[in-house]
């Protein structure tokens, strides 16, 4: 595998602080990557930097060895919290069909293979049957998989996913996997954040822990050591028969998202 | 016996008035959906008083009072864009300042003349009698320019619109695309002046749009359904005002209300009684 990704010393600063320290990274064509940490850890803002979205203080995005600007394969994005226009009269099917517009194809008619690929990310997420929904009307679960399938319509390259594990039922949970395993045979490379740590090593190439600086990458367990571990969570972590078990004091369990005043991750 | 019907329209000045009223119909009613599903009703009131300084600028050098209210409106949405850009602005604030600046000005430059005149009374409340062959063009080029605007645009102001956050990774100039709307919006108020006044332009802007949201469910329904509404209005609004012998501007923007309130109550899915008719019948199953 040749690398794809590389995050080259990038550092973002929000006002005074330093959210992300000197973060690099290589990462393959074609890996599925875990990104794991506490709450804070920058783990959204480090997907951000890689969009564009927040600006970099230091360091650069490379892909193929050339600045994420210029790439003009697409990216895919799924942030941790859409911040779309619930009341506005799109339905599931618009939504979807957004994944192929973009430079170039703002005033492209759309063609017979524009729909297949629509047709096939709804199928692929389960959604078919609520194309002519409005977005407004569905469960949270089920706003979810629109933009999932909206990434998936854009066929992208580098697909970055932000806690897709989090707030959704097992069925959304087993349907976003299997999402992930079939971009396998495409070579898809993916960057997923979760606060799972047990999905992580069981389900991930390689594991990228963050703590507002790089504590460790490679492969699981290479990166969950106790001293790792340590030195990410502090004392919310036990390790038990070389297998990791997160005790994540703020989320009960690791498993869910709290946006909220924690800030037990910032350095 | 549809005599009533074509009677008015014998008249050259109605003949005009009809085409101006229809093109004022259309432009307000397609751009205005933006306006209803990003919220801004205040800008466009704001927009439209703000020209008022333009408009009294080309009367007092005897210019085109269209010409002097577009140069004004271009001026102000730029301004209005341009200070909210950074963000430490507010955008509601930064329309608030514009708008009783531009407002104070025209107010000032106004009572140079020496009072309100009858020119600019009309401006003011409309007088879609009045409309010259001249303005007719001007309306007509500026209306098409418009729709224009908004057909080659329509994927990217959905996206920008829906899901700003989308369109920046989809490498849109979010920024470029709102200074633009806001252009398009001083031009469609320019447009509407004659007809119904910068008084009352705000309502056709959002009225036949905020109708149209709760007849439809996608953008490109909602737009053509508001055109619709927007048309009905203004054409019925002119006959009103033919035969009654009321003011044209206030008789349109009457009639788009009495709409409103018609699909707000009888709206399918997302009328008031339709709610209230589902909500008996959970009740008694
Ligand atoms: N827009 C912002 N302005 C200022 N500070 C911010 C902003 N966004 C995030 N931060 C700060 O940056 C740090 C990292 O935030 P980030 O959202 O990247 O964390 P995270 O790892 O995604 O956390 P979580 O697990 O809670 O999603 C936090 O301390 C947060 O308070
Ligand atoms: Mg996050």
């Amino acid at each position: 595998m040749n690398e794809l990704l590389e995050v080259r010393d990038v550092s973002v600063v929000y006002g005074e602080r330093t959210v992300l320290d000197s973060v690099s990274l290589v990462i393959p064509h074609g890996a599925q990557i875990a990104v794991v940490g506490p709450n804070g850890a920058g783990k959204s803002t480090l997907f951000k930097a890689m969009m564009g979205l927040v600006p970099l203080r230091h360091g650069e995005m490379l892909i193929h060895g050339r600045p994420a600007s210029e790439y003009r394969d697409p990216v895919a994005y799924v942030p941790q919290r859409e911040e779309v226009d619930w009341h506005f009269p799109v339905t599931v099917w618009d939504v979807v069909s957004m994944g192929r517009y973009g430079r170039g194809r703002w005033l492209r008619k759309r063609c017979a293979s524009d729909l297949e690929i629509i047709r096939r990310s709804m199928d692929s997420l389960g959604i078919s049957a609520l194309a002519e929904r409005p977005i407004g009307e569905l469960s949270g679960g089920q706003q979810q998989r629109v933009f999932l399938a909206r990434a998936l319509a854009q066929e992208p390259h580098v697909l970055l996913l932000d806690e897709p594990f989090t707030g959704v039922d097992i069925s959304t949970k087993e349907a976003v996997l299997e999402f992930l395993s079939s971009l396998r045979d495409r070579v898809v490379t993916v960057l997923v954040s979760t606060h799972d740590l047990e999905l992580a090593s069981a389900r991930f190439d390689e594991i990228v822990l963050l703590n507002g600086r790089l504590i460790s990458s490679g492969s699981p367990e290479q990166v969950f050591t106790e001293a790792h571990l340590q030195a990410a969570f502090g004392g919310q972590m036990v390790v038990v028969n070389g297998r990791v078990i997160a005790v994540d004091q703020c989320c009960g369990g690791g498993a869910h998202d709290a946006h909220g005043p924690t800030h037990n991750g910032t350095l | 016996m549809m005599g009533w019907v074509t009677e008015p329209f014998a008249f050259g000045f109605m003949q005009r008035a009809l085409v101006a009223s229809i093109i004022v119909g259309v432009v307000c009613a397609v751009i205005g959906c933006y306006v209803v599903l990003r919220s801004m009703a205040f800008l466009g009131d704001a927009l439209a008083h703000a020209i008022l300084p333009g408009v009294a600028v080309a009367y007092l050098v005897g210019a085109n009072l269209l010409a002097g209210a577009l140069v004004a409106g271009v001026i102000v949405a730029v301004g209005i864009s341009f200070v909210t850009k950074a963000g430490t602005i507010r955008e509601d604030t930064a329309i608030g300042i514009f708008f009783a600046a531009a407002l104070a000005l025209g107010v000032v430059l106004i009572s140079t003349t020496g009072g309100y005149t009858v020119d600019l009374t009309h401006v003011l409340f409309g007088n879609v009698l009045g409309v010259s062959g001249a303005d007719l063009w001007i309306s007509g080029g500026l209306a098409l320019a418009v729709l224009a605007a908004i057909v080659l645009l329509y994927r990217r102001l959905l996206v920008v619109s829906f899901d700003p956050v989308f369109g920046r990774t989809l490498g849109l100039r979010i920024h470029a695309l709102r200074t633009g709307l806001f252009l398009m919006l001083a031009a469609t108020i320019v447009v509407s002046l004659r007809t119904v006044g910068v008084a009352l332009v705000a309502a056709m802007l959002v009225t036949p749009p905020a109708a149209a949201y709760l007849l439809t469910r996608r953008l490109p329904a909602m737009m053509v359904v508001s055109a619709l509404i927007g048309v009905v209005s203004a054409v019925a609004g002119l006959y009103l005002s033919y035969y009654l012998d009321i003011a044209s501007g206030g008789a349109v923007v009457l009639v788009a209300t009495a709409i409103f309130v018609l699909a707000f109550l009888f709206a399918p899915r997302k009328g008031v009684l339709w709610k209230v008719r589902r909500a008996r019948r959970v009740r008694a199953s």
